[in-house]
């Protein structure tokens, strides 16, 4: 039988300073009390003395000394705390980035592997270095990030807690010296700790751990539904928060523009974005559907939306499954061709969405072929 | 009687037919499409937040003459600091309301087009990730001379020796300040 695999628990904060460190150590102190074997695995102090102070009585396990071009740098030990497997292991900075040499390049690499060995971790990280956001922090702040971490080990995590702290608290801090030593503290406020900047900041991390917290409640309630019939099921569906949006595409060029439409649509909300195909079963893809549906994944990966290859014979009955599964509050659909034979009796998919998905809005987006008159 | 059979009979297979047949004929010009030999793109990549009218026009003019597919191509450059399959949303708000216009004046010339947004290092490193990954029949590129934005001499010549396709460069031209950028889009978008 496969071991367990441990538990991942994300402090995630605005920016250096709010907290994050210090928070899960006090979780660590929480945990030890009650019995738990802990042991903190790497820990950045970066000379603040409450940081330091919170790790007292804590089991630290020394770093390893890797030589890299002549200078000697500290990492996180790896092999020493998959051989000590406690049952909990503290890990601060997760988006840092390795020394070559190491078994990984980046240290959620390794988080993965202290999780794979059935070791739960705590471990913290700034919202700047999510991929996702990485290109409009840079825009926003003009500050290039470069340690990042994929959206989806954040994703993935068991809990994440944000560690908030309003942008001027924050500025307080950091000119009391509790954040950066005295000689850099003009730097850093001349440079990324404006009051700008961290709002943004503040509000790119709490639209995060709201989508989080969506994401597992929508999941958690699709999974506690009782198996009934469809309709009853739509009734039933949990209610997003916030909007998420869902296109409903086939692999064809014309569809690139439906996807455009929705990101934009998605942008203005603020929302999250799928875009599902309902592929038929028993059929796999011709080369020309592969290569779009290529260039649709492309698209989508540029965009940060999500593709969803779903399958089923009944095209309305899997787009209504996925948008109940994903919390789906809006569905764009290209507009349909005409009906052939048999299908003429059947009542066209935006109505059976409507039916079986009530409370989610359902936007048909028009065929710029057949608009003939010309562009000003 | 066996007229009246006969004649019932023509009339159920003509509703039939009428019922079984898509609406305006069309599965006589599907017929003429699926005959048709393979259908030649023309790809127009190009950076930033406009692109020339000229190469654009130009580019419509062709794929209208050879009854080819445009495939109007963003190339956009993403940091080393990322993955290069990271999710670029910055550029892409950018590129989206271009290729919304283009493809509105496309449709407006009858013109099919088929849009990509290609990531890479450079400009040309996302050039030649999409001349690798797509099968087209022509580029077409604008020489502006501006080569702080966009392609540079370099990567044109790269383009001709490399390419595997007919390669059109765009010379400079006094029309060159005309371009069609995100404010070309028409209706809401």
């Amino acid at each position: 039988m496969e071991a367990r695999a441990g538990r991942l628990k994300v402090f995630l904060g605005m920016a250096a300073g709010v907290g994050k460190t210090v928070r899960m150590l006090q979780e660590g102190h929480a945990a030890a009390d009650s019995g738990r074997d802990v042991v903190v695995a790497l820990l950045e102090t970066h000379r603040r003395e409450d940081t330091a102070r919170a790790a007292e009585g804590l089991s630290i396990l020394p770093r390893r000394i890797v030589d890299y071009r002549g200078t000697a740098l500290q990492e996180m030990d790896l092999p020493a705390i998959l051989a000590r497997a406690p049952e909990l292991c503290l890990i601060d900075e997760l988006a840092h980035t390795n020394a070559p040499g190491l078994e990984h390049a980046k240290r959620w690499e390794d988080v993965r592997d202290v999780l794979r060995a059935g070791i739960d971790v705590l471990t913290t990280v700034n919202v700047q270095h999510l991929e996702s956001l990485n290109d409009r922090v840079t825009e926003l702040s003009g500050v290039v990030v470069r340690e990042t971490i994929p959206d989806a080990v954040v994703g993935s995590a068991d809990e994440i807690v944000l560690i908030d702290l309003t942008p001027e608290a924050l500025l307080e801090r950091l000119r009391a010296g509790k954040v950066y030593p005295a000689e850099r503290v003009d730097a850093a406020l001349n440079n990324f700790f404006k009051v700008e900047n961290l709002a943004a900041l503040r509000e790119f991390s709490l639209r995060q751990v709201a989508e989080e917290v969506e994401a597992q409640r929508v999941g958690h309630a699709a999974a506690a539904l009782p198996r009934r019939e469809e309709h009853e099921q739509g009734d039933r569906a949990p209610q997003a928060v916030g909007e998420r949006l869902m296109a409903a595409v086939e692999p064809l060029p014309s569809c690139q523009r439906l996807v455009r439409r929705a990101w934009r649509s998605a942008q203005r909300l603020g929302a999250e974005l799928d875009v599902v195909w309902v592929q038929p079963p028993g059929r796999p893809p011709t080369d020309e559907e592969e290569a779009r549906l290529g260039a649709l994944r492309t698209l989508c990966s540029v965009l940060g939306a999500h593709l969803l290859v779903e399958s089923g014979d009944d095209v309305a009955v899997a787009i209504a499954e996925a948008a109940r599964r994903r919390g789906t509050t809006y569905i764009l659909l290209g507009a349909s061709r005409p009906p052939r034979g048999l299908a003429r009796m059947r009542e066209p998919l935006p109505l059976q969405l409507i039916r079986k998905l009530p409370g989610v809005d359902v936007r048909i987006v028009a065929d710029r072929a057949l608009r003939k008159e010309t562009p000003s | 009687m066996t007229v009246l059979l006969i004649v019932v009979a023509a009339v159920v297979l003509g509703l039939a037919a009428g019922w079984w047949l898509p609406p305006n004929g069309r599965l006589g010009k599907r017929s003429a499409t699926a005959t048709a030999p393979t259908v030649r793109r023309i790809l127009l990549p190009f950076t930033g937040t406009s692109i020339s009218s000229r190469s654009l026009q130009a580019a419509l003019r062709l794929c209208k003459a050879e009854n080819a597919t445009l495939m109007p191509a963003y190339l956009a450059r993403v940091p080393r600091t990322l993955p290069l399959d990271a999710a670029v949303p910055r550029q892409a708000s950018e590129a989206m309301p271009l290729l919304e216009a283009i493809e509105q004046q496309a449709h407006a010339q009858d013109v099919p087009v088929d849009t990509r947004i290609e990531r890479g290092r450079t400009y040309r490193h996302a050039l030649s990730r999409l001349l690798d990954g797509e099968k087209v029949d022509r580029v077409i590129v604008s020489a502006n001379g501006d080569t702080d934005h966009g392609l540079s001499e370099e990567d044109l010549v790269w383009l001709l020796r490399e390419a595997p396709a007919e390669v059109l460069i765009l010379r400079p031209g006094p029309a060159d300040d005309r371009v069609v950028s995100a404010a070309a889009v028409a209706g809401h978008f």
